[in-house]
């Protein structure tokens, strides 16, 4: 009943880039690093309800040794900085993060003496999520974009930010 | 339930009551602060305070004497609450610990300890509760500079 009757056991032609970054963005592997409110949202986006594992997104692994993407939920302070910079690290590339929440990309309105403003000072972010906390809707909006960005990258890119 | 606790600690304590008020049955009793151990084992022992609610500090810079330690009681014996408030002088930024009395009152003493730099004379264990090791300064003091950030590891730019 699939398309791949129709083509029996033929072959078709594309470029290495195509095919690595079709199988990469409906693969995401992701770590969340929860750390505030956001976790709700975040945790709803997983649900049954808005169902990521419709955008192939539904697998997270509780080890950043496994993971492709780290999402960064709710505020980072300056005494956690270290901590998220070792996960981060620890990631094999291709690695991407996204910042989910004011508090991740800006530290929000928490602007003093503890708080990192913008998990970007200590990681590279591909992706920002606004919204305090941000709707699932916005969460799957995020996602869309960074599978967008992934589908432009190529193999050869070694980022080693 | 009027002034009860106030006329009390007034009778019993009458040259370190320096203030007291009372809101509709709220009462706070500002004490010196030399006289806040005799206090607090009155409180827990003859009225008993059987549970410290609350510690924490205010600080009234550019007032002197600039800090404020603010204790909240409650008797879960006669439902009495009682709010004990002892100015802490800036210069001389140390106070008696109440953790003789309430050993609830350990971490709260770290925290203001941490927050505000008051030093709890008596308290077994006097470190930070909040902040990382090497962070300098107290933060919630008025005079910590607002946008003052100190970060473990260097940030990217």
């Amino acid at each position: 009943m699939g398309l791949e009757t129709l083509f029996g056991h033929s072959y078709l032609t594309t470029r290495l880039d195509e095919a690595v970054n079709w199988a990469r963005k409906y693969s995401f592997f992701n770590y969340p690093f929860v750390t505030a409110c956001c976790g709700m949202e975040f945790m709803s986006t997983f649900a049954s309800t808005y169902d990521i594992a419709r955008f192939g997104a539904e697998y997270p692994r509780f080890s950043p040794r496994q993971a492709d993407v780290l999402f960064v939920v709710g505020t980072v302070n300056e005494k956690l900085a270290p901590v998220l910079k070792r996960v981060y690290d620890q990631m094999c590339e291709p690695k991407w993060v996204v910042s989910f929440g004011v508090c991740a990309t800006s530290g929000g309105f928490y602007d003093n003496y503890a708080t990192v403003q913008g998990i970007d000072k200590i990681i590279p972010v591909d992706i920002y999520i606004p919204g305090c906390p941000p709707r699932p809707e916005a969460v799957l909006d995020g996602l869309l974009k960074l599978q967008q960005k992934v589908s432009t990258e190529s193999v050869l890119d070694r980022k080693y930010r | 339930m009027s002034s009860y606790l106030i006329e009390t600690l007034k009778t019993r304590f009458p040259a370190a009551v320096l203030e007291t008020h009372d809101f509709r049955g709220d009462e706070t009793v500002l004490i010196k602060k030399e006289a806040l151990p005799a206090a607090a084992a009155f409180l827990k022992d003859e009225l008993g305070f059987d549970f410290l609610m609350d510690l924490t500090v205010a600080d009234y810079l550019p007032r002197e004497p600039r800090f404020e330690l603010v204790c909240h009681f409650y008797s879960s014996k006669h439902n009495y609450r009682l709010r004990l408030k002892c100015p802490v002088a800036g210069t001389d930024a140390r106070i008696a610990s109440l953790t003789p009395f309430w050993a609830g009152a350990n971490w709260f003493e770290r925290e203001a300890y941490d927050m505000f730099g008051i030093n709890f004379e008596g308290h077994p264990d006097l470190r930070r509760i909040l902040m990382y090791d090497g962070f300098e300064g107290h933060p919630l003091r008025k005079d910590y500079p607002l946008k003052k950030r100190q970060p473990r590891i260097p940030h990217r730019d």
